[in-house]
């Protein structure tokens, strides 16, 4: 079990800056994210995007301002459980929570902050009707074991660069790799085309565009897929084993809006005149996940609230100390790791 | 200051003509926000950055429209419920040319 003081649950920019806030006060972070890499959105969605409005930084793009709240916070030795969603939280005796993963991994700690933007990021389905019954068995909407797939037939469909990368690296694992997809037109690094148009020219893949999946078909496990021509509305039949619908990610509260907060607008209330506790005492709700009367999504506001949520975390858990804010151009910052950064001392020395 | 008229259906079937501002940079899917006709968290998930079809449309007026971006193009290639006259609000500006458009939002994905 991960035993940590505050447990963040999303690992976006205003999870990250958290885990600063509270490493100045000594607090110690483990955070929680579906997606495999901290940063959210901002890594996921638009890394390569520029954001304008973060103080100091006139323009940032949005992958870059990951890389340095990463480095910021290096020195309070943040845990991650990257992967796995928040799944199930539970109240302890001893007033702590105890939240388990998709995957089973359990985390202990007095205070959850609640960092998750618009929820966690879920494969967008198809609307496929035997899709369901297939799943894990031919269908799946990532690729975890690209080794599940040598010598097998593989439909991927899709036109972004996920379908475009897993083609390419299919084509040399599997005994056929078919891409559908609606349009001609592919969206993804120029290289990537290039080398799937390659890759079609030598036969290795069996592109078919424009066109869509219309139907699943097979007993136990998925063995054949019809796939419509939107052009010319031919129907083809293909023998496949697997079908993996690469039509990226779209966000979800998910689990979290059953662990009896108070929801409105599919956000978390909270109270944002003073710590911006939700209506469970011990867990927090900040950044985008959150709303309160003139609740703005930016980034910066994320920052905020990140900030005065740690004093408020720090009160709870050591009711009795008394706690003066220090300015780290006075304090320093002290890691975790041993590592002390500070202001340079000013000498005193006469000049002769 | 100046409005035009802009009639959205919901996602309920429900009729609202709305006044939209062509002065304040708004493009439709804040349009369909600032009147609260869809739920937040149901459209605009990106911010408007053509990055989700959680604003999807479809354009039931005869209103020239401006091209689609080659991101609204790709979008559109990969989101559901998508027709010819399917367009995504963020990349519709609020310009005096557009006064009487007519829209449909597309239903939410699962």
């Amino acid at each position: 079990m991960i035993k940590t003081d505050i447990l963040i649950i999303g690992a976006g920019p205003t999870g990250l800056f958290t885990v600063f806030e509270a490493g100045l006060l000594q607090l110690k972070c483990h955070l929680i994210d579906a997606l495999p890499q901290p940063g959210g959105q901002c890594a996921e969605i638009y890394p390569k995007k520029p954001i304008y409005d973060i103080p100091g930084f006139p323009e940032v793009l949005a992958g870059e301002l990951v890389d340095n709240l990463m480095e910021q916070i290096k020195p309070f030795q943040p845990g991650f459980t990257l992967g796995e969603r928040a799944e199930r939280i539970e109240k302890l005796e001893d007033g702590s929570f105890l939240v388990t993963t998709n995957k089973g991994t359990k985390h202990n700690a007095p205070i959850i902050a609640i960092a998750g933007g618009l929820g966690s990021f879920e494969p967008r389905k198809p609307m496929l009707d035997n899709l369901f019954k297939f799943e894990d068995k031919g269908v799946a909407y990532m690729i975890k074991e690209p080794e599940v797939y040598r010598d097998k037939k593989v439909l991927i469909a899709g036109g972004g660069d996920s379908a475009l990368d897993w083609s390419i690296f299919l084509a040399d694992v599997a005994s056929e790799v078919t891409l559908v997809h609606r349009r001609n037109e592919f969206r993804g690094a120029l290289d990537s085309v290039e080398k799937v148009q390659q890759l079609k020219n030598q036969g290795k893949i069996n592109l078919i565009t424009p066109a869509e999946v219309i139907d699943l078909q097979g007993g136990e496990k998925l063995e054949k897929i019809i796939v419509r021509k939107t052009d010319n509305s031919e129907e083809i039949d293909l023998d496949v084993d697997n079908f993996i619908p690469l039509f990226g990610l779209s966000p979800k509260l998910g689990p979290i809006s059953d662990w009896g907060l108070e929801i409105e607008k599919n956000a978390i209330k909270v109270d944002n005149t003073l710590d911006y506790q939700t209506n469970i005492p011990g867990i927090y709700a900040i950044g985008d996940v959150n709303t309160y009367p003139g609740k703005l999504k930016l980034i910066l506001c994320g920052f905020h609230e990140a900030t005065l949520m740690c004093q408020s975390a720090y009160q709870r858990i050591f009711p009795d100390k008394k706690y003066v804010m220090k300015y780290t151009t006075v304090g320093g910052v002290t890691g975790f790791d041993g590592s002390k950064k500070e202001a340079p001392k000013a000498v005193v020395k006469s000049i002769e | 200051m100046s409005d035009i008229k802009i009639k959205i259906t919901d996602r309920d079937g429900v009729l609202h003509e709305v006044d939209a501002p062509t002065d304040m940079n708004m493009n439709l899917m804040e349009v369909v926000r600032s009147y609260e006709l869809a739920p937040e968290g149901t459209i605009g998930i990106c911010g408007g950055m053509a990055m989700c079809a959680s604003c999807q449309c479809y354009v039931k007026s005869e209103h020239q429209l401006p091209e689609k971006s080659d991101d609204e193009e790709a979008m559109l290639a990969e989101a559901f419920f998508v027709e010819d006259n399917s367009r995504l609000g963020c990349q519709i500006h609020m310009t005096d040319d557009l006064d009487g458009l007519e829209v449909q939002l597309a239903p939410e994905e699962a």
